[in-house]
């Protein structure tokens, strides 16, 4: 049995009579990547930011790296990384800044803090540009450094919000390279998306519809379900169906 | 304590990188001192005086030339006629008219009584009614003298006359910049404390920061402190600076009360200003709201805090609202200190207020930020 680090039950928020999110019940184990799709309007943002701690379900319970969402919303927090879609970043900060900034909240030490800025900004090829501001990256760099920023203090588990939206193919693709060496290291990735190739990276996808989870299964097995060639068709098949798509 | 410090340490880096920012901060305030205080001077000098001289008798010159010697006025001519000189209050070029009627000399002699007329342009009110009032002491002035001049005077001065000693007490120069220049002070600390304050933290809820910072185990109360401190420094470098340096040395004012309950008024004050940015930001999605609202409130304490015109002589509603400013309060504690060397006791009641309206101010913002991020 492999361990859980998110898990959900009937998970549900409800904004006066819509429901963005209707109980939505699934598990997310440790060190796997998380593919959380669906069309927009489908209660995606919704459900991640639950599962964060940044708003409290109406109703239904989860628990994530062990915390429960309505009663430890600050222990979980100290436990995961988030990366939304809109960049978040100080852009006036240099990397180094940044990096100090957002290590000391977490409550790395000083040399802690300055190993792993060091060891970063190397890894990311970044030495030239260390003291540059930030705003002046290109989007790119910003996306993969806002990620290896997001998992600076080796949180049990990371959000990640479109993180690839914008961004080029070859950069995407190094992208979830850094993904995958992430979970060597024992996080696990929580993410979404709307570009279905990334989908087919993940080791399991579920696809939400009008704030319902419809499937939850690898790549493969879905495509073995809906008899489809491709995690496009596959999405397609179950997005058309959908009555609050924005499009 | 260890996330404070590196909430400090990002706010004041962001804020000493912020080019618009730091001008405002620091420049504005400077040049608003030296600009405002000259500008809002309410000594009416200069008042131009349209003469219409029928009589164009010596007593009549004599009268002119002593209106013209009492410094407040500027002759803009002499017209035939009234319908002339009102064409230059119509011009805007006269505002007042002397109209000297026919046989004014004569009548005076004769009669021992004549009749002046004096037309006033009320479109500026300060204006009109002081350089009507000074016209009217010239003219008394002038008749008193020609009384002297006629009438026999009695060996005993039959009518005894008062005549009015006065002295001017904590401003004996009666300079008007020593009144402005406190609240002017007061009103910058007030702006740069709400204003940067509100405008600051709605910039991290417009970028999308904001919603970074919460997924971090910063708690809320250690974010508001961090955002709160640095412009609290802020806010009593910029009073200092504007003390010390620009009210000092250009206007010469010397604070003749005790600096300590200065700054203690002043610490608290801050705290209930930053409160009120704090407040605006939670109710408010992006900086234009931030700056528009802040205006508006900025604006109604400018008017009726008596900064440029008295409390006192406000009509009772007006007076209502005025004593629901926090800045009403650091206005007259500013002047009563700085230019009065008022004490506590003296102050005790601006400060129960000021106490007040910090704890409900703050208390309401924090309140609402954690309801509303």
């Amino acid at each position: 049995m492999r361990e859980t680090v998110i898990s959900t039950n009937q998970l549900t928020k409800q904004f006066g009579d819509f429901i963005a999110t209707n109980k939505i019940t699934f598990e997310v184990y440790k060190g796997e990547i998380f593919g959380f799709l669906g069309a927009n309007g489908a209660g995606k943002t919704t459900a991640m930011r639950m599962l964060c701690g940044l708003s409290k379900p109406s109703s239904g319970h989860a628990t994530v790296a062990g915390f429960d969402v309505n009663t430890q919303p600050e222990e979980i927090k100290k436990n995961i990384g988030y990366m939304s879609q809109k960049f978040s970043l100080y852009e006036d900060l240099t990397i180094t800044e940044n990096i100090e900034f957002f290590g000391g909240i977490y409550g790395l030490t000083n040399k802690q803090i300055a190993e792993k800025s060091k060891d970063l900004i190397e890894r990311l090829g970044l030495v030239k540009a260390k003291d540059q501001l930030v705003g002046s990256l290109p989007l790119g760099w910003k996306q993969k450094l806002s990620f290896s920023i997001a998992i600076l203090h080796q949180p049990k588990v990371v959000f990640l919000d479109e993180p690839t939206g914008g961004v080029d193919p070859v950069t995407r693709r190094q992208f979830w390279d850094m993904l995958y060496q992430a979970t060597e290291n024992g996080i696990t990735v929580f993410v979404t998306t709307h570009y279905m190739d990334e989908a087919e990276y993940c080791n399991r996808v579920s696809i939400m519809v009008d704030g319902k989870i419809e499937a939850l299964d690898s790549p493969d097995g879905l495509k073995k379900q809906f008899n489809a060639n491709s995690m496009d068709e596959v999405f397609y098949q179950l997005a058309r169906s959908a009555k609050r798509s924005d499009n | 304590m260890r996330t404070i410090f590196f909430l400090l340490r990002k706010e004041f880096k962001q804020i000493f990188r912020n080019r618009a920012l730091l001008p405002l901060i620091f420049v504005a305030p400077i040049l608003q001192l030296l600009i405002l205080p000259l500008a809002a001077n309410y000594e009416v000098k200069n008042i131009n005086l349209a003469v219409v001289d029928h009589d164009k008798s010596p007593y009549s010159q004599k009268l002119i030339s002593k209106i013209m010697a009492s410094g407040y006025f500027k002759l803009s001519g002499y017209y035939e006629g009234y319908d002339v000189a009102f064409h230059q209050i119509e011009k805007d070029e006269a505002d007042l008219i002397l109209e000297i009627p026919d046989h004014f000399e004569r009548n005076i002699v004769k009669e021992n009584t004549e009749k002046i007329f004096l037309a006033v342009n009320a479109i500026n009110g300060t204006k009109a009614n002081l350089g009507g009032a000074y016209l009217i002491q010239v003219l008394a002035d002038f008749n008193s003298q020609i009384r002297m001049e006629w009438k026999q005077q009695s060996r005993f001065n039959e009518a005894p006359t008062i005549e009015v000693m006065h002295s001017n007490w904590y401003n004996p120069m009666m300079n008007f910049r020593y009144f402005m220049v406190p609240g002017i002070l007061a009103v910058l600390v007030t702006m740069i404390g709400s204003y940067m304050t509100a405008l600051n933290i709605v910039k991290e809820k417009e970028i999308g920061t904001i919603e970074q910072i919460n997924v971090t185990p910063i708690r809320k109360h250690h974010f508001i402190l961090g955002k709160l401190i640095p412009f609290w420094v802020l806010g009593i470098f910029v009073f200092s600076f504007g003390l010390f340096v620009v009210s000092f040395l250009v206007y010469g004012i010397i604070p003749q009360g005790n600096l300590f309950l200065l700054y203690g008024f002043l610490a608290v004050y801050l705290v209930g200003i930053l409160g009120f940015g704090l407040l605006i930001s939670t109710y408010c999605d992006t900086q234009q709201q931030a700056m528009s609202v802040s205006f508006f409130f900025v604006m109604i304490f400018m008017l009726m805090s008596g900064l440029f015109t008295p409390i006192d002589s406000m009509p009772s509603w007006a007076k209502a609202i005025s004593q629901l400013s926090p800045v009403t309060y650091f206005i007259e504690v500013m002047r009563m200190i700085v230019l009065k060397g008022s004490s506590f006791a003296d102050i005790k009641y601006h400060f129960v207020a000021i106490v007040g309206f910090s704890v409900l101010l703050m208390g309401w913002a924090i309140l609402n930020y954690r309801k509303t991020m």
